[in-house]
């Protein structure tokens, strides 16, 4: 069981993830009871899934948001696996999932999830983060804003820094 | 030039403290190498062949004096006495040990400098010409946008994990002194008919193993879309750019693969999302940031002065320094002045750290304590009084910083190469030193006048060996050092790609290879003609000849 962070703290909570084998055949994966995060594909696949109000997805960067973005409110719960923490897609998934098709349920980011791309998770739209197994709970938390303000909007705050406050010129040359 | 607030020193500070945080993390081991090394490459240190290098960030070129003698001084206290300055503007030191890091970026902190995302796949520092604000045939000033996409880009959650590097060149005037084409995104600033400043986007630029010139992708961006529309650019190439192989990973390759108008239609479609939403530029914010780059005061004077004529009737050498390293200035009686870091005996682009103080002290005494670091890694005093020009030329000589070679043979780019760069194939440095060794003569050199020599020690093109007029690139075979020709490569409004002139040459003969290239230039060029424009004009096969002999011959026959 990960180590869930959710609003700066963290929970434990009883969602586990299956990756499935590459090789296997969706239509017959099994997936036992309890709360399960399953590949979107594989979801798709069972329609004894569809039914279950213990199951959520997980997407991967190939899964068609368009086609994701159906089916919301269906899952208590939508994750993004990052299989790598040097793939970005994740960030634009989540991104597009907030900005485009307008997800407001929970958003998990799951994989290898370390603790300097914590802030930039929060950010791009990501509210609960199941921390890769060999990051200490602790410095996760005292990681979670090395940044007091952002230049940029983003899914958090639309805002970019300009529109937030009113900078003042700094002293320009005399 | 632009000044920190109060938000832009808390952020950098905030940035050393992470980063002095990462470096304990991964010294004390709760950090792998592997989690290290893409946070240790967004503040600009790479593992090198005999220490780290840290690359720190002069943004789109600009630096003052105060920023420039710190750098001094770490050239000095932390390192051997000297640093680089390269092709991106930026200024890299080779031997800073890795533990006293986080201590050289709090101290590049105070003076408002730093070494964020000079590495790694993100988006780097930005890039524009070197006399922006003050070139007669510039259009749009390009700083205060620039200024506004470094603010934009640093630290955007959604792009610290691109696919691969991403580098974005601005420019604004007439002729393009930005290779803003061979970028992943290349900008154009200009006034459209109703003169609103409208930026030409370029997409999909690059040199490195596979070398590419930009697409356009819009024509005509109003320039308060500028940040979305790359927020949407850079959205599609994390989605969809390739991460199998990273020699495909740079954007050229997916625009490549989809072509431009399918890759049009992706970004229109994102942006469509993004267009007129908050991160459209405000006048307000234009106006904040264009307010730092207001015109220095400058003097009320007449285009000419009697000293400075004087002394270029009676001082050839004066007069030549003046031919090629003095500039158009867009107010009369001032002069933007290279000051050359290309001399006989030093590598390309390297300074000490006595003559980086020496020269902050001439840009405080001749040109408002500002200076620019130049693509051709040289370094520019920008407005410079016409009738201070013999005394800086004094001053410029007596620091070994006046060589009247700027945009000449020996004016050459070069990157660190293999005596200092892992990745390199080859070493670089050797091969400028012998070439500037062989070209001594500055009468020869100006003769064979405006020539581009670009050196690079591998593919990556560090050195940009592709768009020189003669390029040389290092390479290996056997686990031997080799160096293959270009020629015909042009940077600016009329970027092209050279072409490989035949096999590979070793290091000993590079010297009489360009000898005898230069040899053929002379015994074809019509008057007026340039280097570039002869081989444009007559193809490469003379030169071929020349170079290879009946050897070429052979193998053409052999080959028909």
């Amino acid at each position: 069981m990960a180590e869930i962070l959710k609003n700066g703290q963290m929970h434990s909570d009883n969602w586990q993830v299956l990756y499935p084998e590459a090789e296997a055949d969706l239509s017959t994966v099994s997936v036992a009871a309890g709360q399960w995060l399953v590949p979107f594909t594989l979801w798709q696949a069972q329609s004894a899934l569809q039914s279950r109000k213990d199951i959520g997805v997980w997407l991967s960067p190939n899964d068609d948001l368009n086609e994701v973005a159906k089916y919301f409110g269906q899952w208590p719960l939508v994750a993004i696996d990052f299989p790598k923490f040097t793939d970005g897609r994740g960030y634009s998934i989540a991104w597009r999932l907030r900005n485009h098709h307008k997800y407001t349920g929970e958003l998990r980011a799951i994989g290898n999830v370390l603790v300097d791309q914590l802030f930039f998770m929060l950010r791009v739209g990501f509210d609960t983060l199941a921390l890769d197994p060999k990051v200490s709970p602790e410095t996760a938390l005292k990681h979670l804003t090395p940044f007091p303000d952002a230049y940029q909007g983003s899914t958090n705050n639309s805002q970019p820094l300009f529109r937030q406050v009113d900078r003042v010129l700094a002293e320009v040359r005399s | 030039m632009y000044r920190y607030d109060t938000y832009d020193h808390a952020m950098v500070k905030a940035r050393v403290a992470q980063f002095r945080d990462q470096t304990h993390r991964w010294q004390s081991g709760q950090l792998s190498d592997e989690e290290f090394r893409p946070l240790r490459l967004q503040n600009g240190l790479y593992m090198q062949r005999y220490a780290p290098m840290l690359r720190i960030a002069v943004p789109y070129g600009m630096i003052s004096s105060a920023q420039l003698r710190v750098l001094g001084a770490i050239a000095r206290e932390e390192d051997k006495g000297y640093a680089h300055f390269t092709t991106r503007q930026n200024l890299q030191y080779n031997w800073i040990p890795m533990a006293r890091v986080p201590d050289v970026l709090a101290r590049l902190a105070e003076v408002e400098m730093h070494a964020i995302q000079t590495s790694g796949n993100c988006i780097r520092n930005v890039t524009s010409d070197q006399f922006a604000g003050i070139a007669p045939d510039e259009v749009v000033d390009t700083r205060p946008l620039a200024e506004i996409i470094r603010q934009w880009s640093t630290f955007h959650p959604e792009f610290a994990f691109l696919p691969r590097k991403f580098k974005i060149a601005v420019h604004g005037a007439e002729r393009d002194r930005a290779v803003v084409q061979v970028h992943d995104i290349g900008l154009h600033l200009y006034r459209d008919d109703k003169g609103d400043v409208v930026a030409r986007v370029w997409v999909g630029g690059g040199l490195g193993r596979t070398p590419i010139l930009g697409e356009v992708i819009n024509e005509a961006l109003p320039w308060r879309h500028l940040l979305s529309y790359m927020e949407a650019i850079i959205r599609v190439y994390n989605l969809e750019g390739r991460r199998d192989n990273p020699y495909k990973a740079r954007i050229k390759i997916l625009v490549k693969a989809l072509g431009i108008e399918e890759f049009r239609r992706k970004v229109d479609a994102e942006w469509a999302n993004l267009k007129d939403g908050p991160t459209t530029i405000t006048d307000a914010e234009l106006a904040r940031v264009s307010a730092y780059f207001v015109d220095p005061t400058y003097a009320q004077l007449p285009d000419t002065d009697a000293g400075y004529k004087a002394r270029l009737a009676g001082d050839k050498a004066f007069s030549r320094w003046v031919q090629q390293n003095v500039h158009a200035h867009r107010v009369p009686g001032y002069r933007a002045v290279t000051l050359s870091l290309k001399k006989k005996g030093i590598a390309p682009g390297d300074i000490t750290d006595t003559q980086m103080e020496a020269v902050a002290d001439l840009a405080d005494a001749y040109s408002f304590g500002e200076l620019r670091s130049s693509h051709k890694q040289n370094l520019v005093l920008s407005d410079v009084e016409l009738r201070k020009l013999p005394e800086l030329y004094d001053a410029a000589k007596a620091l070994g910083l006046s060589s009247s070679t700027v945009g000449l043979l020996t004016d050459m780019i070069c990157c660190p190469g293999g005596d200092f760069c892992d990745l390199a194939n080859a070493k670089s440095i050797p091969i400028a030193k012998a070439i500037m060794e062989r070209f001594d003569d500055l009468d020869y050199l100006h003769d064979i006048g405006e020539l581009d020599l670009n050196i690079s020690g591998c593919m990556n093109a560090c050195g940009h060996h592709h768009v020189g007029h003669m390029g040389v690139l290092g390479v290996d075979k056997n686990d031997e050092e080799w160096y293959q020709v270009t020629i015909g490569g042009r940077q600016g409004n009329d970027t092209h790609l050279g072409k490989v002139i035949g096999p590979s040459f070793a290091a000993a003969d590079m010297p009489d290879i360009v000898t005898k290239l230069l040899e053929t230039y002379v015994s074809l060029r019509e008057p007026e003609e340039r280097f570039v424009d002869t081989v444009v004009r007559v193809g490469l096969d003379p030169f071929k000849t020349r170079v290879y002999g009946d050897k070429n011959k052979k193998k053409e026959a052999a080959n028909g």
